[in-house]
């Protein structure tokens, strides 16, 4: 789950981390009412679920409360990387010394959470790692044992040669490191943490990734979800059980399992086809979850066809063949349907789709060609 | 022969008399592998199914039955602490099932599981099977058949339609393992690789990734160096789009890294055969058992 830089903020505030004050407008008008409020020059902050907001025209400097209000008013509502900006973070303009990166990541190869800072920050991380590696230190984290004192310290002089700077961001990091536990992260960014002309160490931008498979035991940042910025298939689909992404192609995929879906997928491009979604209903599936997905599936006025290929194992074929039945008495789908089933209570499953005028198949690759077909207008 | 599992593996099942546990518990006894004992704690002293004796601990069920393989079906929430109470009873082979485990939870049970010496499988897998001699987990032993191919993947569901694919075509398999679809998991495509290459009884593997992370093209560079059997190779997600998560946590395309084109240009790299569709496989292995 992503959260807002908002959000990402006030985490970093509860474990003591100096972020500089700001608030949440949603309305040009609210935008004006903050600027006024802490005075002086602001910037006024797109919060989407995007990196790149800054070159996207989402950050903007504005002068007073009147030009926050006009930057407010044209950033709300602007899209950026498809995503509709719905709030503006209003928050002093900082007076900048230097520009650093921090940032934590849960990293596969180490099997470890590995902190890393530059001191060239501010910019795309990325394009350090590419053209200066040297410049970014890294350090893996036994999280036995949690950050020692010691090498956050190193991390921190590894930034500033200043004591007096070392010594806040020594504290910083390991405030980060303990934000980054408490919220179940697999990323947390800051970026940059600035040192003022008055020898502050600040954070001025915060990202945050969680570990949704974390969130069971966090409800204060399963409550940080922002809804509304999320695609209201994929959120249909994820209250129901099922894990869908959208696609451009005609082809409605529904398969059980993440790695056949895919390869699934990849198999409708290969004979010539292309997948309208990512479509994994999952393990032991019920006949409902199978009408959801039927559901989701016809949402999307792109496809032309709806395929299934599901491997029984613990899913029952003959479950899914039930929820088929079912899904398309309930609604009015359509559209042609390609089925494959095979596994577990395969036969059951054959004989309630015959009674129900359905053919199965038994082999993936026809019916991929068969739906592929199908969308493409051709019965055969 | 077959890899980590054999007729020596006496296993304990952890919740046994859950939903998943108990169904599986039958489907694994059913299919000759040896379940020594079950574990759910509060109901030490019954037995499950009137054949296998429930322990409230995993130390309790290895010292009274000589356990030495445990399987867990715990919920995600408990699956850690499943795992370092078998790690700590002496447990040599722990596969753990459950997907959903956070992964802050296995950044402190891989270190401990490895001090203790003993071999994880998974979280978020199906297991392991090795045909004719018994199975640990949810694959279903109804597609597999004994034979000279070793299977590795991330994935469940498509290892079975590879397996299935392979059996059809009269070409059976030593031992199948899906390792998990997680970004931190205890047994690695290398793992596996290495105890396919020693096993005498497997003369071909068969690896099947996917899209994220780096492992399967750390995979590919040690099958050039350190294999001399055949390997071939399938990658899941060739159409993913970038940034997206593809039900597995571990599937996801960030950077530069992981996607479907650069693991199947490293495979090629490095010897490693390249299926364009599963059914391909099947040929693959075909013209490499001949040779």
């Amino acid at each position: 789950m992503n959260i807002h830089e908002y959000q990402a903020k006030e985490i970093l505030r509860a474990h003591g981390v100096p972020v500089p004050p700001g608030e949440v407008a949603t309305t040009p008008d609210e935008a004006g009412r903050i600027a006024d409020s802490i005075g002086g020059m602001v910037v006024v902050k797109a919060q989407v679920h995007a990196g790149g907001r800054g070159k996207a025209g989402g950050v903007k400097l504005a002068d007073d409360a009147a030009d926050a209000r006009a930057k407010a008013e044209a950033i709300l509502g602007m899209e950026i990387k498809g995503l509709t900006v719905e709030k503006v973070l209003i928050t002093p303009a900082e007076e900048i010394d230097t520009e650093a990166y921090l940032g934590i990541v849960m990293d596969r190869g180490s099997q470890s959470d590995v902190i890393m800072v530059s001191s060239e920050g501010g910019i795309d991380i990325e394009e350090v790692a590419a053209s200066n590696p040297e410049a970014i230190h890294k350090l893996p984290v036994d999280a036995r044992y949690g950050l020692l004192p010691h090498q956050a310290s190193a991390l921190a002089y590894a930034l500033y040669d200043d004591p007096k700077l070392a010594r806040q961001a020594a504290r910083i990091i390991s405030q980060l490191y303990a934000a980054y536990r408490a919220a179940g992260c697999t990323l947390a960014e800051i970026n940059p943490l600035i040192s003022t002309p008055a020898g502050e160490v600040k954070a001025i931008d915060a990202k945050m990734n969680i570990d949704d498979n974390a969130l069971f035991r966090l409800p204060d940042v399963e409550a940080m979800r922002d809804e509304s910025a999320e695609d209201p298939s994929e959120l249909k689909a994820r209250e129901a059980g099922l894990s869908y992404i959208q696609l451009d192609g005609d082809v409605g995929c529904c398969v059980n399992g993440a790695g056949l879906a895919m390869a699934t997928m990849d198999l409708v491009k290969h004979y010539g086809g292309e997948p309208a979604n990512f479509l994994d209903i999952g393990g032991s599936s019920n006949p409902d979850k199978v009408v959801t997905a039927f559901e989701i599936i016809t949402s999307d006025p792109n496809v032309k066809s709806i395929l299934f290929n599901i491997f029984g194992g613990i899913t029952r074929c003959d479950d899914v063949a039930n929820g088929i039945v079912e899904a398309t008495r309930r609604i009015d789908v359509g559209l042609p349907i390609a089925i494959r089933l095979t596994g577990t209570n395969e036969e059951l499953a054959v004989e309630i789709l015959k009674d129900n005028g359905f053919e199965a198949m038994t082999d993936m690759d026809e019916v991929v060609k068969r739906a592929v077909a199908l969308a493409a207008g051709s019965s055969s | 022969m077959s890899i980590f599992i054999d007729e020596n593996t006496r296993l304990v099942v952890q919740g046994i008399t859950g939903r998943d546990g108990s169904f599986h518990a039958r489907q694994m006894i059913e299919y000759g592998t040896r379940v020594v004992a079950g574990v759910t704690p509060g109901k030490g002293g019954q037995s499950f199914d009137d054949s296998v004796p429930v322990f409230n601990t995993v130390a309790e069920a290895v010292e009274q039955t000589g356990a030495n393989a445990s399987v867990i079906y715990v919920p995600a929430a408990f699956a850690s602490s499943a795992i370092f109470e078998s790690a700590d009873a002496g447990i040599d082979l722990i596969v753990c099932i459950t997907e959903g485990v956070p992964v802050a939870d296995m950044m402190t049970a891989l270190p401990y599981v490895r001090e203790k010496g003993a071999r994880l499988i998974g979280p978020n897998c199906p297991g392991l099977i090795a045909p004719g001699i018994g199975k640990i987990g949810i694959l279903p032993g109804q597609i597999v058949a004994p034979g000279p191919v070793g299977i590795v993947s991330r994935s469940g569901t498509l290892t079975y339609e590879v397996i299935f694919q392979l059996t059809r075509h009269g070409i059976g398999q030593s031992t199948c393992v899906g390792i998990g679809g997680d970004p931190l998991i205890g047994t690695d495509f290398v793992d596996c690789l290495e105890a396919f290459e020693a096993d005498p009884n497997t003369g071909a593997v068969a690896m099947i990734g996917e899209i994220g992370g780096t492992d399967e093209q750390v995979a590919a560079a040690f099958v050039r160096d350190h294999m001399t059997k055949p390997v071939v190779g399938f990658i899941a997600g060739q159409t993913a789009p970038p940034g997206r998560r593809m039900g597995h946590a571990g599937a996801i395309i960030s950077g530069s890294e992981g996607t479907a084109a650069e693991k199947m240009a490293a495979f090629r790299e490095c010897g490693i055969a390249v299926a364009e569709r599963p059914a391909d496989l099947v040929g693959l292995i075909e013209t490499r058992l001949q040779d």
